[in-house]
């Protein structure tokens, strides 16, 4: 969930709502003239408010403006898990950030526990999207940026996001072979929940981990649409059990009501339970 | 260390408004204003004293309207006026 970085009460509340990520904004929502209190707010939240389990982020302005480096410096010091590049195009782009990560991390004695989430929001960064995937072993995510790729296309969204098509299948797909999250722009009409629901529906049907959202209200739709049902979280433990079992047999093969359970079939299974976990409907303990 | 006006913060919920200016004598003369001040004041006080000490402030006058600001938020927002007031930024070029 995004939250600005210039909103001390925002900052301190948004952990309340349950999201998975919190991502405070030092870029777009921060006017210029804030940009030093904005990165000076986000380093002491960091370091003072108790976040849980929720997974920080936070979006950086980019290294080639005045703002970025220090901002780099103010959330790797206060321990911030994951910095988010926004306007990725290249993998150079990428390793110039870890640069600048690495020689904080260096002087904290700390090297390597940050990690790197690139936003792609143009169509050179779509065409290099599996080239910043792997550009550092820091990666984690790659998320489409939605806005600036529509003006960058010379087009604008639409309900239906038929414009977003080819960045998103090609951002889940580069992030799928290097093997990090994929994760889909932000929906900004609060007051249209039923397309929200919808292009929700659409990016977890496309292979996307999770959505981006600008309000705590959109987290009890990603969380419903996320969430595995009944009776697949059933089936999918089924296969678990009898993985486990046939390991403790020593058996190669596996049959589920008679049918051969093939390495697909157990990696689909085991991300239904994971799923099933991080919604809260099963205990990782009950398994 | 010479400091000129400065100010940093908002009067938001949460938020806390910290203005410094130059003053006359050693010492900081803060001037806090705040819904909680009989609660808090003192503890108010002492964070905007040990932030702009830990930066070399040392003589100034400190105006802090108050909203129900944490302590985090407090400190950031007396290190962004000090930084304005100073010239001096808290983080590498």
């Amino acid at each position: 969930m995004f939250v600005p970085g210039n909103n001390p009460a925002m900052m301190q509340d948004a952990f309340i709502y349950g999201p998975d990520s919190i991502m405070l904004d030092l870029e777009d929502s921060v006017t210029m003239a804030e940009k030093d209190t904005a990165r000076l707010l986000v380093h002491n939240a960091l370091k003072t408010i108790d976040y849980g389990n929720t997974e920080m982020v936070v979006r950086i302005n980019p290294l080639n403006t005045p703002y970025g480096k220090k901002d780099i410096e103010a959330v790797v010091k206060a321990g911030v898990h994951v910095i988010r590049m926004p306007k990725t195009e290249t993998a150079n782009e990428v390793r110039e950030v870890e640069a600048e990560i690495e020689k904080v991390e260096k002087e904290l004695g700390c090297v390597g526990r940050t990690q790197i989430m690139a936003a792609i929001e143009s169509t050179l960064g779509v065409i290099n999207a599996y080239d910043i995937a792997i550009a550092s072993k820091r990666m984690m995510g790659i998320a489409l940026g939605a806005e600036d790729y529509s003006a960058n296309l010379k087009t604008q969204r639409s309900p239906e996001g038929i414009e977003l098509l080819l960045a998103r299948q090609t951002i889940v797909v580069a992030a799928r072979a290097a093997g990090i999250d994929a994760l889909d722009t932000v929906y900004s009409n609060l007051n249209d929940m039923e397309t929200f629901r919808k292009e929700v529906e659409l990016i977890k049907q496309l292979g996307f981990d999770g959505k981006s959202i600008i309000n705590p209200r959109q987290i009890e739709v990603v969380n419903e649409v996320f969430a595995p049902k009944e009776k697949d979280i059933q089936k999918a433990l089924t296969i678990l059990a009898a993985i486990k079992e046939a390991e403790q047999k020593g058996s190669g093969v596996i049959a589920v009501n008679g049918k051969m359970v093939d390495r697909p079939v157990v990696i689909r299974a085991q991300r239904t339970i994971d799923l099933a976990i991080a919604s809260g409907i099963i205990n990782k303990e009950d398994i | 260390m010479e400091i000129k006006n400065a100010i940093a913060g908002t009067l938001e919920s949460g938020d806390i408004l910290i203005q410094i200016a130059p003053a006359e004598n050693d010492g900081l003369a803060i001037d806090l204003d705040s819904t909680v001040a009989y609660q808090f004041g003192e503890q108010i006080k002492r964070v905007i004293t040990e932030t702009l000490t830990g930066l070399g402030v040392t003589r100034a006058q400190v105006k802090a309207t108050d909203k129900g600001a944490l302590d985090c938020t407090i400190r950031a927002r007396v290190t962004a006026a000090a930084v304005r007031a100073t010239g001096k930024d808290v983080w590498a070029d």
